[in-house]
């Protein structure tokens, strides 16, 4: 066990640390940097001067500097939690991450809750009742919720909403500390939606899980001992079945935080992704490599986390 | 040909039914041309008008008939999913045989690259290469194949290492083959199953990441037929004019529901511990 937990662990921070450089080299692609932008924005009438406040403002950020004394810079505040200042809104970094993680995070967090809550049940029925109406039910809603793309489910929510009931998306979030259920109503719909596509494949997974965890041996045995069906099917099917689907909510999960971008953009909830988005579109370097640094960083860490759960749920692994 | 489509037809009746809709999806995106009353581009009529006879989807807020972009959409759709599957998942399965069967250095290395560019959340990695490399179809399909080689590369590599395995490439390499000719003649052909898997399956993953790139604004450019662009114009539009938001939402859910029954029965019947009766 101990050196397979080094051996993840080792693997982790290089992972970590390519992932930080193919941003930060795909940032400095981007044509246009953000002292262009400054400067055109403001509209100076000789373009011997907008030179040479372009060259100034590289010069104040350390623009000019070489790629890779950047890069070093930029990792060792990182690894420290500095960031940097934001080149548009003139703060450090790590507050509008303060702002927006827990946003996106809670977002994925209700997501990934009710996910499980309704397909993982969904899975179990589906595969003790096999071929039965229920079962057909169950794989008709799980197929078209892996067709309807995010964005339709999230319009066609949102069109509901707003002509049966009249509901706009509220134009300042409350956070959930402040008032959860004003919190929940503003983010129960983005959730719902996403849940709806990603429990799609976590139904499916269960299912064929149980159909093959229910043929075995000992479920047999547990039956022929006299045991009640229901303790057959989740105490000896169903805990033998959960292994590859957590490796898969696991996955889904880390993944989620970087996937929220369209329900926060459909829903007006003011998180990482739509911070995100606005941030590649100004240039605003510091900005954008620091949240998808945390977007890998939490899949990375969930993965690993994940892994380690798998491990200790089967010695098989561990031994291996 | 006839006895092996009607095997098709009784065996995978879903999947037949997913071909089905890949066939009108093609013939559509081929005969665009010929099928939408109106150009795509045409700001021709007044905005915002609901379903009728003369616009049977309406129009858009530039007074586009929808119809026709709809249509056209099909064929961008199409265009972007099979170009950015072809080249992407090739570069990945070559990438993937190559060094699986190189081993070493070699493979950890490239292995270590998949693991950090898969690290990065999909939709945002081809948000800021948009952004790289700008606006237009064909960066799309860059941005997508950038996005695609590393899973494909996982994918085929660990099928690659099993065939790397097996007693006839041993054979093969104490008949004296060299290096390229085993990974060309050997091992690729017998990885072709889970290649084909792969671009059957990835087809409707790539449609749907350029309609999600184009709906937040980074894909094609706006004035692109592109199904994740018009619903993006439908949802600022959602309480006048929702059928902006439905019927691109419609077109590209069925297109997908079709891919995704097609590319199910492809793997069911690649797959031998999961084939019937069907040889």
């Amino acid at each position: 066990m101990q050196t397979y937990v080094l051996h993840r662990l080792l693997l982790f921070v290089p992972t970590l640390l390519g992932a930080s450089i193919l941003i930060f080299v795909l940032m400095r692609l981007v044509p246009g940097d953000i002292a262009e932008i400054l400067v055109y924005q403001t509209g100076s009438e000789s373009s011997a001067i907008q030179e040479k406040q372009i060259q100034q403002i590289r010069q104040e950020l350390g623009l000019d500097r070489p790629v890779v004394t950047q890069y070093l810079d930029w990792i060792a505040g990182a690894v420290r939690g500095d960031f940097g200042q934001s080149y548009v809104q003139r703060r450090p970094v790590m507050d509008i991450l303060i702002e927006r993680f827990p946003r996106s995070m809670e977002l994925a967090i209700l997501t990934l809750l009710i996910a499980m809550v309704w397909a993982i049940p969904l899975g179990v029925v589906s595969a003790v009742r096999q071929n039965g109406p229920l079962d057909y039910l169950a794989r008709l809603v799980s197929l078209s919720g892996l067709s309807l793309p995010l964005f339709f489910t999230g319009a066609l929510i949102l069109y509901g909403l707003v002509r049966f009931f009249r509901w706009l998306p509220p134009l300042e979030f409350v956070s959930f500390t402040e008032d959860p259920v004003e919190n929940l109503k503003q983010l129960i719909w983005p959730a719902l939606a996403q849940a709806y596509y990603i429990s799609a494949p976590i139904t499916r997974l269960t299912r064929s899980q149980m159909l093959e965890v229910i043929r075995q041996d000992y479920v047999r045995t547990a039956r022929a001992k006299g045991l009640a069906e229901r303790a057959v099917v989740y105490r000896h099917a169903l805990r033998n079945s959960l292994l590859p689907v957590i490796t898969f909510i696991g996955w889904w999960g880390g993944r989620l935080l970087g996937g929220v971008v369209i329900m926060e953009m459909i829903f007006v909830v003011p998180g990482m992704g739509s911070a995100l988005i606005q941030a590649v579109s100004q240039r605003d370097y510091p900005t954008v490599q620091a949240m998808i640094f945390v977007m890998a960083l939490v899949f990375l860490a969930v993965n690993l986390f994940v892994d380690l759960l798998y491990a200790w749920l089967d010695p098989r692994i561990r031994y291996a | 040909m006839r006895a092996a489509l009607a095997r098709f037809v009784i065996g995978q009746p879903l999947g037949a039914a997913g071909a089905v809709v890949v066939v009108v999806l093609i013939a559509v995106a081929l005969l665009a041309p010929a099928l939408s009353p109106h150009g795509p581009k045409d700001a021709a009529f007044a905005p915002y008008v609901a379903p009728s006879w003369e616009f049977p989807m309406g129009t858009d807020q530039l007074g586009r008939d929808l119809l026709s972009r709809v249509i056209w959409g099909a064929r961008l759709s199409l265009y972007v999913g099979v170009a950015s599957v072809m080249f992407g998942v090739t570069l990945g399965a070559l990438w993937g045989t190559v060094t699986a069967y190189l081993g070493g250095a070699a493979d950890a290395g490239s292995q270590r690259v998949v693991d950090s560019l898969m690290a990065l959340p999909p939709i945002i990695l081809a948000l800021s290469l948009m952004a790289a490399l700008g606006q237009s179809v064909n960066n799309v399909i860059l941005a997508l194949v950038i996005l695609l080689t590393p899973t494909a590369a996982r994918t085929v590599r660990a099928v690659a290492l099993g065939v790397a395995a097996t007693p006839f490439i041993e054979a093969a390499q104490a008949a004296g083959a060299s290096r390229t000719r085993i990974i060309f003649r050997h091992l690729i052909p017998n990885c072709m199953a889970s290649y084909i898997v792969l671009v059957t399956t990835n087809i409707s993953y790539a449609i749907v990441v350029e309609a999600s790139l184009s709906f937040i604004g980074a894909g094609a450019p706006p004035d692109e037929p592109s199904w994740g662009g018009m619903l993006t114009a439908g949802i600022q539009a959602l309480e006048t004019a929702p059928w902006m938001v439905f019927f691109p939402g419609l077109a590209i859910s069925l297109a997908v529901f079709g891919l995704n029954l097609f590319g199910d029965s492809i793997r069911d019947l690649t797959d031998p511990r999961l084939r019937g009766g069907l040889g």
